[in-house]
């Protein structure tokens, strides 16, 4: 059983100019098999929670705390936020030229798993979760996320989830710009996870389609930069009719 | 740069007189008809002469200190040629014998002044097996020399020839690659100098018709290296792919020049230039030349080069030209990028459990990866792939 604990988080965005307050307060608690869907508006601070949550070096936590299961998650470097269990799917996954998939998940699974998985197993293992998410055998010997179109690049992010077993996934955005299939597949992916690992999903989106595939266990709507309403999968109905007007317009800045 | 006139194949399709461009004016064996350069002019300007030792005007010459040893294969033959009287007219007949006419007045007094030459001779029809692998180790810094080899593949020949270039010296060097009609051939310059190496390299290559021919430069090594390489085409068909890797440390100046000769129809060309440069005012330079003459219809060109800048206070330059003389042709193009180590890599990377300098070494070697999968002789790719990894633990990655 693991939890998260975000507790009245400010972020700053640095920029070029003095760095901008974007997260203002946020207070939220994932524990495993559990899936919170945060909903917003652009603008509204979504990405930057997820990335602060990785530890982006362009964000800049100005107070407040996060843990993971007791553990100081801001005290800790990228990638030992994702050795000690969190991952984050990526609104937009980076190109990396020459290194391959099969090589880059082998890595990874490597350096979260603390050992070099055994290869007969490992292929097997890679096999069937790229089918699972209907990839194509040949995407393995691509370079990491090079040419692939938005869906591909997506299902990319899942096939990760799925072989890195987090502890708590945040997905940001993960449904933008997928067709009806490739939601579906995704969506599959994400269940399937959930399913394997109990793990606990913070599902970032703006759009409530995709909750028609994943079932959230609570709906957060997110404005200026801080959770303003929480509620059961009802909210996010609620959002569906009437929009983010009810929160934006009332939202102080 | 070097060479732009045409062996007397290519006059027989060439429809049009040559015309001279800009980059590249006529030439000459004769070293009076070429000035000393001041350092101003196009193809010298980014060399700092100051380094140069006097290569580029009239250091003199000095009895060779390189020593030089190769692997023997059966249907190659490798001898030095004018060391008795004897050999003199052979030793004249192989000066300019790949076309190379000089266009500067280093490459002429070379060809004008070199006592010997290195004569690399595949046999017709030949298929060398394993790589023939030709090592000049420099042994004096304070010895300043001309070299020449020439690597003559027969028609129909296949072969893998590396020139491996280590220690100190001084040297201005014509290397002539003449590959035979129908030939297969792979010729590697590795230039793994000690840190007070002084190298002027200049390559010309004929491109046999149907003949295919890979030239690699990998240039890690020296503290000025310069290699231009200029490629023609003996007859329709041919195929040049040019390569290159280079890793610039603190106060090198390395340069990579190409200049293809597109003069024969039905030819292609494809160019693939990577560096990367790490240390205060670790330099590199990038040119590429290609012309594609009137008679050159159905020519296929790229062109590319990348530099990875891996910390701050170096420099990349990297100059693309193209010069079309013809519309009807398949393909041209070329592409040029130089970047920071992108911070958003490695946070990808990062993000998924891998340590930071894990990550970086999973970048750079991605990076150079292309060029050493194209490359494809594995004793070359396996010492290439160590010197990057030793590169690399310099800055820590």
């Amino acid at each position: 059983m693991a939890t998260l604990e975000i507790r009245d988080l400010h972020v700053s965005v640095l920029t070029d100019e003095a760095p901008k307050e974007i997260l203002r307060g946020v207070d939220l608690t994932v524990s495993s098999g559990e899936t919170h869907a945060i909903m917003g508006p652009n603008g509204s601070g979504k990405s930057t929670l997820a990335y602060s949550l990785a530890g982006h070096p362009k964000y800049q936590v100005t107070s407040g705390t996060v843990s993971l299961d007791g553990e100081d998650v801001l005290a800790m470097t990228v990638d030992q936020r994702a050795r000690a269990g969190l991952f984050l799917a990526m609104q937009y996954p980076v190109e990396i030229p020459g290194v391959s998939m099969t090589n880059f998940l082998r890595t990874a699974a490597t350096a979260v798993r603390g050992e070099a998985p055994p290869i007969r197993k490992w292929v097997k293992e890679v096999k069937e979760a790229m089918a699972g998410l209907e990839i194509e055998p040949e995407f393995a010997e691509r370079s990491v996320n090079e040419g692939f179109s938005g869906g591909e690049k997506k299902r990319h992010e899942i096939l990760q989830l799925e072989l890195l077993k987090p502890k708590i996934a945040v997905l940001d955005e993960t449904d933008s710009g997928l067709d009806i299939d490739a939601l579906r597949v995704v969506s599959e992916g994400v269940n399937t996870y959930q399913a394997n690992n109990n793990g606990g999903v913070l599902l970032i989106t703006h759009y409530t389609r995709i909750l028609r595939y994943i079932k959230p266990d609570a709906v957060h709507v997110f404005s200026a930069g801080r959770v303003v309403e929480s509620g059961g999968a009802e909210l996010a109905d609620e959002l569906e009719t009437n929009g983010y007007v009810r929160f934006t317009s009332g939202a102080t800045v | 740069m070097t060479v732009t006139e045409a062996p007397n194949v290519a006059g027989a399709v060439e429809t049009n007189a040559r015309v001279a461009t800009v980059l590249h004016p006529k030439g000459s064996y004769e070293v009076a008809d070429h000035p000393v350069p001041t350092g101003k002019e196009e193809v010298w300007r980014f060399t700092p002469f100051r380094r140069l030792r006097g290569l580029q005007a009239d250091a003199e010459f000095q009895p060779s200190a390189i020593e030089c040893e190769w692997t023997s294969h059966e249907g190659v033959s490798i001898r030095s040629v004018g060391g008795t009287s004897e050999e003199a007219d052979e030793l004249r007949s192989l000066r300019g014998a790949s076309g190379f006419l000089p266009n500067d007045r280093v490459t002429a007094r070379i060809l004008d002044e070199v006592p010997s030459s290195l004569l690399v001779d595949v046999a017709e029809n030949a298929e060398v097996d394993g790589t023939v692998v030709v090592t000049l180790s420099g042994t004096d810094a304070d010895v300043t020399e001309a070299g020449h080899i020439v690597l003559r593949f027969g028609a129909n020949s296949r072969a893998d020839v590396v020139l491996n270039h280590q220690g100190s010296t001084t040297i201005a060097q014509v290397v002539e690659v003449i590959a035979g009609d129908g030939s297969a051939v792979s010729v590697t310059t590795v230039q793994d100098w000690a840190d007070d190496t002084v190298h002027l390299g200049f390559h010309h290559v004929s491109v046999g018709r149907d003949a295919k021919v890979k030239h690699t430069a990998l240039t890690f090594g020296g503290d000025l290296v310069r290699i231009s390489t200029s490629v023609d085409y003996a007859g329709p068909g041919g195929d040049a792919e040019l390569l290159g890797l280079y890793y610039a440390d603190a106060g090198q100046h390395l340069e990579h020049r190409i200049f293809v000769d597109h003069d024969a129809p039905h030819c292609k060309s494809n160019a693939l230039f990577k560096g990367a440069l790490q240390g205060k005012s670790a330099r590199t330079v990038w040119i590429g030349d290609v012309l594609i003459r009137e008679s050159a219809e159905g020519t296929q060109t790229y062109e590319m080069n990348r530099n990875l800048l891996l910390t701050p206070g170096s420099r990349a330059d990297s100059v693309p030209n193209l010069e079309i003389e013809t519309g009807e042709i398949v393909g041209a193009g070329h592409a040029s990028a130089t970047g920071r180590f992108d911070d958003e890599q490695l946070f990808y990377l990062m993000s998924r459990g891998i340590p930071s300098d894990v990550a970086r070494r999973l970048v750079v070697r991605g990076f150079f990866g292309e060029v050493l999968l194209r490359l494809g002789v594995p004793s070359v790719v396996e010492r290439a792939s160590e010197t990057i990894e030793r590169e690399l633990a310099i800055t820590g990655y």
